[in-house]
C-alpha cells in the first residue's frame, strides 16, 4: 500500500514482526551459539545466551573424529549429482511440452506431478529389495537414481513454467536462421532461460540435501549422507550438545544461505503454479 | 530465383479448415502483399511458405523445387517477425551473424557481410549494443538486417511495422520500399493495413477466410474490384455500397461508388441528405451523410475545404463513369 | 510451430522423462502389490506361499494401525491448523508496511531450508529434553518441574516441531499470494466504510481461500509422510503413541521384516495419499488451463 503510513503504526508493526520472526528464528540461532561453546556451557543452567567463552573446539572435533567429511561430500555428490542428470532429462522434456504442446501435454504434465505425490512407503520394499540383491544399498548411486526420480517431476514442471514464458517466435527465428533443433538449444534457450534453469537447479539441490527418507532407509554407513549422519546422533552418547550444535550448523548452513535465494522459486516449484 | 508457386495449398487445424485449396504465383521480384481482415489466414499462408507449419494438403514449390517437405531452414527463405524476435542475450553484430554462423561461414566472411548489411541498414553504430538497448525502429532495422545476411530467395515479413507508433510507421515503410528496389529481391509482405498494401505492393493477395478474394495490382484493385468484400476492403474511407432500387436503376443488386467520386453542391444534385459528422482537415473534407434513404451513412470526400456543417441539406452525384456493379452474389458486373 | 519435424523430435525428447517415471511408478507399485498378497518375510525366509488377505487383514486388525492411523490424521490436520492459521497471521503481518521487511521475511523462512533430523535433534535435545533443555531450565526458572515433552505428550510435541518446520512454507505461499491482492480493491473498500476486520472477512479470506486450499492440499501429501522426525526423537513410543502410517509400515518392513506386511500396509498409505491426490490434481489441471 502506497500510502502515508503513521511511524507509530510502523514502529509497531515492526517491532511485532520482529519479534515473531526472531522467536521462529530462534532454535537456528540457539544452535549455532551453542556450537561455540563447551559442553559444560551448553548445559549450564541458567542458559547462557551470548557471554561465555567462545570455542572453535567442538568444529575441531566434530571433523576430525567422526568422518564428517565423507557425510558432507555424499550430501553434495547426490544433491548436484542428481540435480544435474535430472536436468538433462527434464530440459528436452519441458522443451517439448512448452514448445510443441499437443493435445496430451497436459495430461502427462499433470501424470507426472502426481507421481510425486506418491507416498514413500508405498514403494519401500520393492525399492529396498531390488538395491539389495543389485548391491546398490549404501550406495551413492543409488541414491543419486531415488533421489532424481523423485524430484524430476518437480524439475520439469519448473523448467516448463520457465520456458513458457520464452517467446516462441525468437526459437521460430532461429529455426529460420538454420539452427538445428541442437544449436537452437544451445545458443537461444539455454542462454534465455539460464536463469530459470539455475533457479530450478537451486530449488532442486535444497530438496535434495534435505530428503529424508530414502537416504535413511537406504544407506548405513558408507554413502550416508548428512541426514542420516546427524540421525545417528540421537541416540544419547552423554553431553553433547556442543558437539550436536556444531555438527549440525555445518549440515545446515550451506541451505539456509541458498535457501535465502529461492524464495521465489519455492513457491513456484512446489505449488505446482496454483498459486502466483 | 525467388519465384514461388502454391498449388492447391491447403491447411486444417484439427478438424478446423483455415485454408481451403489455394492457387498462387508469385514471380521473381515481385513485392506481394497478403492482405484482410484479422483471422483471414494470411499470417498462416506466410508461415506455410515459410515452413514453420505444415501444408495439410497441396505442394510449394520454390524456384521450381518441391519445398512442401523441406525444413523452415533449407528452404532459402528469411523471415521478419512481427515482434522482431532478436536473441536478447546477443549483440547487434551477433543477432546479425548467427545465421551466418549457423551456416558454418568462416568468421572474415561473416565480418563483411554484417558490414555490408549494416550500412545499407544504419546500423553501424549500433554493431555492439543488446536489443534491450535498442529503440523499436532501431530493433526493426536489426530484424531486417539479420534477413538480409541469408541472402534469401525471398523476404518474408509478418505484419512487421503494426508494433510501431504512426510516426515511425510511415518512415519505415519508405525504408522498406527502398530496400525492395535496391536488392531485388522477391518480398512477401503481411498486414491488414490497406494503405500499407497499396503503397507498398506490386501486386496484392486479398483474402478472406483463408480464400483469395482477389490478386492485381493496387490500382486494379482500386479500379476493378471483383467484388463486394473487394470493394469494401480497398480505399479510404470505404466505399459506400448501396442496394434496392438506386442499384436497379443500373441494373444491379449492388452498386458502389467511392467517397471521392460524389460530387458535392448545396443546390442541386442526384441524391439528397443531411449532412451528419464533418471532417476538415484543410486539404479534404469528409462528409457523413444521413437520410438518403440510400444507405445508413454515405461518407463523401471533397477536396479542400468545403463549408458545410452539421444539419446542412446537401446533394451529392456520383461520377457516372465510376460506378461498380454487383450482382445478386456480390460478384463484379463487367 | 507445430511442423512434422518438431512434433517427431518433441517426441523423442520427452520420452526418457516418461519412460523413467513410468518405470518408476508400475514397477515398484506392482511388486507392492504383489508382495501384499504373499507370506513372506525376510527373517524367515523358508515360510512363502500365497496369503490372500491375510496380510491386509492382519494389518488393519493390528491395533498398532489404528492407533498409527489416528496418529497420521491427527499429525496432519494439528500441523495445518497451527501452519495455515500462523500462516494466515504471518502473512497478513509481513504484509505491513515496517522496516527490514526483508530480514524478518528471512529469519521466518529459515525453519524450512533446515534437514528435518537437524530440526528433530534440536528440538528434542536443546529444547524438550527434561534435564538440560531450554523449556527444562524456563520451568525451573519459575519453579516448576520440568515437563517431560516426549515422553508425556510425544504426538504434540511432533506436531509442535513439524509445524515450525512447516510454517514458513504456508507463511510464504499465503504471502504471496496476499501480495498479489490488489491494493486498489482494498483502498476502495476503506473508502467505502469497511472496517479492517470486514474487510479481513469479506476480501482477503475468499482471495486466499485459493492459495489456503493448495498450502492445505500440498502439506497434506508431504506431512502423510513423515518420517524423520519421529525416527529422530521417539521412534515411534512410547508404544505406538507418536507411531504414524509411515512409521508403521518403516518398522514392519525394515526392522521386522515383514515384507508382506509391511506391503499390505504401503498399498494402504498409497490408498489414503491417493484420495488427497484426486483434489489435488483437480486444483492443478484447473490452473493449467488457465
Amino acid at each position: 500500500m502506497a500510502r502515508a503510513v503513521t511511524n507509530q503504526r510502523k514502529t509497531f508493526n515492526t517491532a511485532l514482526a520482529w519479534g515473531i520472526g526472531l522467536l521462529i528464528f530462534f532454535p537456528i540461532l540457539w544452535t549455532f551459539l551453542t556450537s561455540f561453546k563447551t559442553e559444560a556451557a551448553a548445559i549450564a543452567s541458567p542458559p547462557q545466551f551470548l557471554f561465555f567463552n567462545w570455542t572453535t573446539e567442538n568444529y575441531g572435533v566434530v571433523l576430525q573424529r567422526s568422518n564428517y567429511f565423507l557425510h558432507f561430500s555424499n550430501s553434495v555428490i547426490i544433491s548436484v549429482g542428481s540435480t544435474v542428470i535430472g536436468l538433462l532429462i527434464a530440459v528436452p522434456a519441458a522443451w517439448s511440452m512448452a514448445f510443441v504442446p499437443g493435445k496430451r501435454t497436459k495430461d502427462v504434465l499433470m501424470w507426472m506431478l502426481s507421481t510425486k505425490m506418491l507416498p514413500p512407503v508405498g514403494v519401500l520394499i520393492p525399492i529396498y529389495l531390488i538395491f539389495k540383491s543389485v548391491g546398490l544399498l549404501d550406495s551413492r548411486i543409488g541414491l543419486i537414481i531415488v533421489l532424481t526420480l523423485i524430484n524430476l517431476p518437480i524439475i520439469v514442471w519448473m523448467l516448463y513454467t520457465y520456458f513458457k514464458e520464452i517467446p516462441v517466435d525468437i526459437l521460430e527465428a532461429a529455426r529460420m536462421d538454420g539452427a538445428s533443433l541442437r544449436n537452437e538449444i544451445i545458443y537461444v534457450l539455454t542462454p534465455m532461460a539460464l536463469p530459470g534453469i539455475a533457479s530450478t537447479m537451486l530449488l532442486n539441490i535444497i530438496l535434495a540435501w534435505n530428503e529424508a527418507f530414502w537416504t535413511i532407509t537406504l544407506t548405513t554407513v558408507n554413502a550416508a549422507p548428512l541426514t542420516t549422519f546427524i540421525a545417528s546422533y540421537s541416540s544419547p552418547e552423554g553431553l553433547f550438545y556442543a558437539k550436536l550444535s556444531a555438527a549440525s550448523t555445518m549440515a545446515i548452513a550451506p541451505i539456509l544461505v541458498m535457501g535465502w535465494f529461492s524464495q521465489k522459486q519455492l513457491v513456484r516449484g512446489l505449488t505446482f503454479g496454483a498459486v502466483k | 530465383m525467388g519465384r514461388i508457386t502454391l498449388d492447391k495449398v491447403s491447411k486444417s487445424f484439427g478438424d478446423v479448415n483455415v485454408i481451403p485449396p489455394l492457387d498462387l504465383t508469385i514471380d521473381e521480384g515481385e513485392f506481394v502483399v497478403f492482405v484482410g481482415p484479422s483471422g483471414c489466414g494470411k499470417s498462416t499462408l506466410l508461415r506455410l511458405i515459410a515452413g514453420l507449419e505444415d501444408v495439410s494438403g497441396g505442394q510449394i514449390r520454390i524456384d521450381g523445387r518441391d519445398a512442401t517437405e523441406t525444413a523452415p531452414a533449407k528452404r532459402g527463405l528469411a523471415m521478419v517477425f512481427q515482434s522482431y524476435a532478436l536473441y536478447p542475450h546477443m549483440t547487434v553484430r551477433k543477432n546479425i551473424a548467427f545465421p551466418l554462423k549457423m551456416a558454418g561461414m568462416p568468421q572474415a566472411e561473416q565480418d563483411a557481410k554484417i558490414e555490408a548489411a549494416a550500412k545499407v541498414l544504419n546500423l553501424s553504430s549500433y554493431l555492439d549494443r543488446r536489443p534491450g538497448q535498442l529503440s523499436g525502429g532501431q530493433r526493426q532495422r536489426v530484424a531486417i538486417g539479420r534477413a538480409i545476411v541469408r541472402e534469401p530467395a525471398a523476404f518474408l515479413f509478418d505484419e512487421p511495422l503494426s508494433n510501431l507508433d504512426a510516426a515511425l510507421r510511415v518512415g519505415m515503410r519508405m525504408e522498406i520500399s527502398e530496400l525492395h528496389e535496391k536488392l531485388k529481391t522477391t518480398m512477401i509482405y503481411v498486414t491488414h493495413d490497406q494503405v500499407e498494401a497499396m503503397t507498398m505492393a506490386d501486386k496484392i493477395v486479398v483474402l478472406q477466410a483463408g480464400n483469395i478474394e482477389q490478386v492485381g495490382s493496387p490500382l486494379d484493385l482500386y479500379h476493378s474490384p471483383r467484388n463486394t468484400f473487394v470493394a469494401g476492403f480497398i480505399g479510404s474511407p470505404k466505399m459506400n455500397l448501396i442496394e434496392g432500387p438506386e442499384a436497379a436503376k443500373h441494373d444491379a443488386t449492388t452498386i458502389g461508388v467511392r467517397p471521392e467520386h460524389l460530387d458535392v453542391s448545396a443546390a442541386s444534385g442526384l441524391w439528397k441528405g443531411r449532412v451528419g459528422v464533418s471532417e476538415h482537415l484543410g486539404s479534404d473534407t469528409f462528409f457523413h451523410v444521413h437520410d438518403t434513404g440510400l444507405t445508413d451513412v454515405m461518407t463523401v470526400r471533397s477536396i479542400g475545404d468545403v463549408a458545410m456543417r452539421h444539419g446542412d441539406t446537401i446533394y451529392l452525384t456520383p461520377q457516372a463513369d465510376k460506378i461498380h456493379r454487383f450482382d445478386a452474389a456480390g460478384l463484379r458486373i463487367a | 510451430m507445430s511442423t512434422q519435424h518438431s512434433r517427431a523430435a518433441a517426441r523423442i525428447m520427452i520420452s526418457p522423462a516418461v519412460a523413467l517415471l513410468l518405470i518408476w511408478m508400475i514397477v515398484p507399485l506392482a511388486l507392492t502389490l504383489y508382495f501384499s498378497f504373499l507370506r513372506y518375510n525376510l527373517l524367515n525366509p523358508a515360510v512363502g506361499g500365497w496369503a490372500g488377505w491375510d496380510n491386509y487383514y492382519y494389518f488393519i486388525t493390528n491395533p498398532a494401525f489404528w492407533a498409527a492411523l489416528y496418529n497420521t490424521i491427527a499429525l496432519v490436520v494439528g500441523v495445518l491448523i497451527i501452519t495455515v492459521g500462523g500462516g494466515i497471521l504471518l502473512a497478513i503481518l509481513l504484509d505491513q508496511p515496517m522496516w527490514g521487511q526483508g530480514i524478518v521475511r528471512i529469519l521466518v523462512i529459515a525453519p524450512f531450508f533446515v534437514m528435518p533430523t537437524v530440526t528433530a535433534l534440536v528440538w528434542k535435545n536443546m529444547f524438550m529434553n527434561p534435564v538440560n533443555g531450554l523449556f527444562a531450565h524456563m520451568f525451573k526458572a519459575v519453579g516448576l518441574q520440568p515437563y517431560e515433552f516426549l515422553q508425556n505428550a510425544p504426538l504434540l510435541s511432533i506436531i509442535g516441531i513439524v509445524s515450525w518446520q512447516w510454517l514458513p512454507f504456508a507463511t510464504l505461499i499465503l504471502l504471496t499470494a496476499i501480495q498479489s491482492l490488489s491494493s486498489e480493491q482494498m483502498e476502495a473498500a476503506e473508502m467505502d466504510g469497511a472496517s479492517a476486520l470486514s474487510r479481513f472477512w469479506h476480501m482477503v479470506l475468499p482471495h486466499l481461500s485459493r492459495a489456503i486450499t493448495v498450502v492445505i492440499l500440498i502439506q497434506t501429501i508431504f506431512l502423510l509422510s513423515v518420517f524423520a522426525e519421529i525416527l529422530v526423537t521417539t521412534n515411534g513410543g512410547p508404544g505406538y503413541a507418536s507411531t504414524n502410517l509411515t512409521y508403521l509400515v518403516y518398522v514392519q518392513s525394515l526392522l521386522n521384516f515383514d515384507v508382506g506386511g509391511g506391503s499390505a500396509g504401503g498399498v494402504v498409505a498409497i490408498i489414503l495419499a491417493n484420495i488427497v491426490a484426486i483434489f489435488l490434481m483437480r486444483m492443478i489441471g484447473k490452473n493449467l488451463d488457465a
